[in-house]
């Protein structure tokens, strides 16, 4: 027995002893190239998706504010359409930024101070009427950004000729533009905040954090990148008004509920975006980076035969091609039960498992900070 | 029994048993101030909405902010424990505050404090206190420089019985033939000095798996005999250490370092405690007044044997009771935990639980963030009892808010050790009309793969 063991011991030191001995060696070997950079993804994520997808928001925000100053100075229907036209780009542009809610956008609740929907109307003219109100606070958060935009010039008035009118109309026509416009502007000061601490001091913080643990920038931001999807995209954009977590259909909180035919639009770019991020495609352009795509295949994580990243590649897809064939998520909701839109939320729903589970599992990110032992 | 009784009364010195205390006390006493300086009793006891019972524990539940004073009571012990000051006192209100803590929430179920519950229960059994301690040096008729051996044994054989059991878990296909959950794990660990470079290769992560298993089914026979001990605790030593770095497993390895110390002879001990009293500025040789622990044959100390040694029993038989249901172990839980599965696979999942009303068929999701933490999710969405409970806890949720007719569902997703996920919970049974229980739950999905294995 004693012999048995000894024997036993002897051969766990060695396997024990060889993993430790190549750690002690004066000139350690170069270490195989295979391990994955994980500071090689977050310089891509960064450079070349996250802070271009910032600008180029920027960008569509410094249209829109011309185009609102046109027709501040004019308000005519011709400078609504354009002013119309100019949130609509900028609302798309934005669907290439949401999911990034780290680091500063998540130290000023980005995403909620732009794009929290459905918008409280009732807010929105208690705002306008009392000509003072403070954005910063919370409690107008659902009277800001896109959303109340959208209820401003698409939503105020039956047509065009209408909404114009209530834009010229005295007094109660300058507290709406000077009301849109306060929206655009705290728009434009929280995305210049943003970016500016993106292209400053975060980049380097957000890249050279690329360790493994709760805190890492891995591990955290693709915690927010799967929550993002979940809930903003899959629950926000189409299972909320689709009925599915409240048993009755609430068309009311569609994505640019008052622009109405959009909102099955501003889920396809949302969704490309998302996959264009897993799999590491630079921002406007064909160049495929490393993403988390590359990682799973660098681990190798595959079953029966398809890497994980193709079955996940394959479910965004398949999710795509079932919104690209629906109507307006407007129309869809006049069917009860909306049936087709039921059949994509589906689609979208079988993505989370394969990301959730799936992914985070064979990249063992952490979750939490958090004593456990595995089991 | 009555070959019991020659080995209850072989004695040895006590120098083992006290300078044991006094480490535990201490490494105690720095996990509760470790756990509060995080902020965890806050973040795990005092913020989640609801708090997952053991089966029959259900009484147990968080004080709100009067939880901070069992941890302080939890720690007041340890010291008391540390210092041998009103001992029997000190431990019997350490194991109930540990153990309370423990019972709160099963989410944070860890091997190590269902270890220390059982080493603080059995402690309360130990004169630990007749040696260098403030209840010996007070009172002169407590003091013992020898105690019964078996004291000091049973301390060696619940950590042999850790160890080993620890070892056979590992004894399983994906463990030793996939190097399965090391090879997810150990790649995630890059970023370890110098390791990390090599954790993606896999013949490390075979020699990882095959080493750790070697490791624990013999470290007990190691550590038991004189020759081979020095080298096994520089493996112990060296194993915890490399487990300490690899994993989120706190203090569990400082115990196990520590703990493993028993083993060595009185001398070595004697040796820690003169260097103790150089620094504390006390005499040792105090203690040292060649007095034997009376071992009685009473009655009283009849039954006490008896009770330890059927704690043993129950200790050996537990982690077979797996045997019990059908199913893969590592699929179901069916008697996973209590174990000695440690470390041992990578699961995760995703439930997503759907309200019906009955009669109109009208059906919504719950938002499970609304209810429970991302740490609270993360466990019940690969657990069938917590998939229950939580099933019955949106029951009784839910018909408050005045809904009818309730049937919930659960469309739930597991990976196992790599596997792609697949569906987990029957998405057909209505958990509502399921009951609590320690039978098999017939309404998981049987897993679609094979694991040999213990």
């Amino acid at each position: 027995m004693m012999k048995k063991i000894f024997l036993l011991f002897v051969f766990g030191s060695i396997i024990l002893g060889c993993s430790s001995s190549d750690s002690s060696d004066d000139t350690p070997p170069t270490p195989p190239t295979t391990s994955f950079q994980r500071s090689e993804l977050l310089i891509n994520w960064a450079d070349n998706i996250i802070i271009p997808s910032y600008e180029a928001f920027q960008t569509s925000l410094s249209s829109l504010q011309t185009a609102f100053d046109n027709f501040n100075t004019t308000a005519d229907e011709a400078n609504l359409i354009a002013l119309r036209n100019a949130w609509r780009d900028a609302y798309f542009a934005w669907q290439r930024v949401s999911m990034f809610e780290i680091g500063p956008a998540e130290n000023v609740d980005y995403r909620l101070n732009i794009n929290i929907y459905p918008a409280d109307v009732t807010q929105i003219q208690q705002n306008i009427t009392s000509g003072n109100a403070d954005l910063s606070l919370p409690s107008n958060r659902d009277a800001k950004g896109f959303p109340a935009l959208d209820y401003l010039i698409n939503g105020l008035a039956a047509d065009d000729t209408a909404i114009v009118a209530r834009f010229n109309d005295g007094a109660a026509g300058i507290n709406l533009l000077n009301y849109t416009g306060s929206l655009i502007a705290d728009m434009v000061t929280l995305t210049n905040g943003v970016l500016q601490e993106w292209t400053g001091n975060f980049r380097d913080s957000f890249v050279a954090n690329d360790g493994s643990s709760a805190t890492a920038s891995v591990d955290r931001y693709v915690n927010d990148y799967i929550l993002y999807y979940e809930r903003f995209l899959r629950a926000g954009k189409v299972g909320i008004p689709a009925g599915v977590f409240s048993a009755s259909l609430n068309p009311q909180n569609l994505e640019a509920f008052y622009k109405g035919d959009i909102s099955n639009q501003l889920c396809l770019e949302a969704l490309d975006a998302v996959q264009d991020f897993f799999n590491g495609i630079s921002f406007n352009s064909t160049t495929n980076g490393i993403g988390l795509d590359d990682y799973l295949n660098t681990l190798g994580v595959e079953s029966g035969g398809q890497q994980l990243s193709s079955l996940i590649n394959n479910q965004y897809n398949t999710a795509r091609n079932m919104i690209n064939g629906l109507d307006s998520f407007q129309e869809e909701l006049q069917n009860s039960p909306p049936v087709q839109l039921l059949l994509a939320y589906d689609e979208l729903q079988r993505i989370v498992p394969l990301i959730k589970v799936d992914m985070l599992s064979a990249l063992n990110i952490n979750v939490d900070f958090q004593d456990a032992d595995g089991d | 029994m009555s070959r019991l009784y020659p080995y209850t009364e072989k004695q040895i010195k006590a120098a083992p048993l006290a300078v044991f205390r006094i480490l535990f006390g201490i490494l105690m006493l720095i996990s509760i101030i470790r756990f509060w300086s995080y902020g965890w009793i806050d973040k795990l006891y005092i913020q989640p909405k609801y708090f997952f019972s053991y089966y029959g524990f259900e009484w147990v539940k968080p004080l709100g902010h009067f939880t901070y004073i069992i941890f302080i009571i939890c720690g007041l012990s340890a010291i008391f424990v540390a210092l041998g000051f009103k001992y029997r006192i000190a431990i019997i209100s350490f194991f109930l505050s540990f153990t309370y803590i423990e019972l709160m929430d099963k989410t944070t179920y860890l091997n190590h404090y269902y270890f220390i519950s059982l080493l603080s229960f059995l402690m309360i059994f130990l004169p630990a206190n007749a040696y260098y301690s403030i209840d010996a040096l007070q009172r002169e008729d407590k003091r013992f420089q020898f105690i019964p051996k078996w004291t000091i044994d049973s301390v060696k054989l619940l950590l042999g019985i850790v160890y080993f059991y620890a070892g056979l878990a590992k004894l399983n296909s994906d463990w030793l033939f996939k190097a399965m959950p090391l090879k997810i794990w150990l790649p995630s660990k890059f970023d370890v000095p110098v390791l990390g470079d090599y954790f993606h290769l896999e013949w490390i992560h075979y020699a990882f798996s095959w080493g750790g298993a070697i490791y624990d089914l013999t470290i007990p026979f190691l550590l038991l005999y004189r020759r081979t001990r020095w080298l096994a605790f520089s493996l112990v030593v060296f194993f915890h250490v490399i487990t300490r770095v690899l994993f989120p497993i706190g203090m569990f390895p400082y115990i196990m370092i520590f703990s493993t110390l028993v083993f060595f002879d009185v001398k070595l001990h004697e040796k820690i405690l003169s260097y103790l009293s150089g620094i504390i500025k006390t005499d040792k040789r105090k203690f040292d007044n060649g007095k034997y622990y009376p071992s009685l044959n009473n009655t009283t100390s009849k039954i006490k044997y008896g009770f330890i040694s059927l704690f043993f029993a129950i200790q050996i038989l537990m982690p077979f009771r797996y045997l019990l249901y059908p199913g893969e172990l590592f699929w179901t839980e069916e008697g996973f935990r209590f174990s000695w599965r440690v470390m041992l696979i990578e699961k995760a999942g995703y439930a997503q639980f759907k309200i019906v009303d009955g009669e109109t068929g009208k059906w919504f999701y719950v938002d499970n963030t609304d209810f429970l933490t991302r740490f609270q999710e993360k466990q019940m969405a690969t657990q069938s009892d917590f998939i229950l409970q939580y099933a019955k806890y949106l029951e009784k949720h839910f018909s408050k808010q005045g809904h009818k007719n309730i049937e919930i569902y659960v469309d739930s997703y597991v990976t196992l050790n790599g596997r792609l996920s697949t569906t987990y919970i029957d998405p057909n049974t209505d958990l509502t009309k399921q009951k609590e229980s320690f039978r098999h739950k017939n309404w998981i999905v049987p897993f679609k793969d094979e694991i040999k294995g213990f």
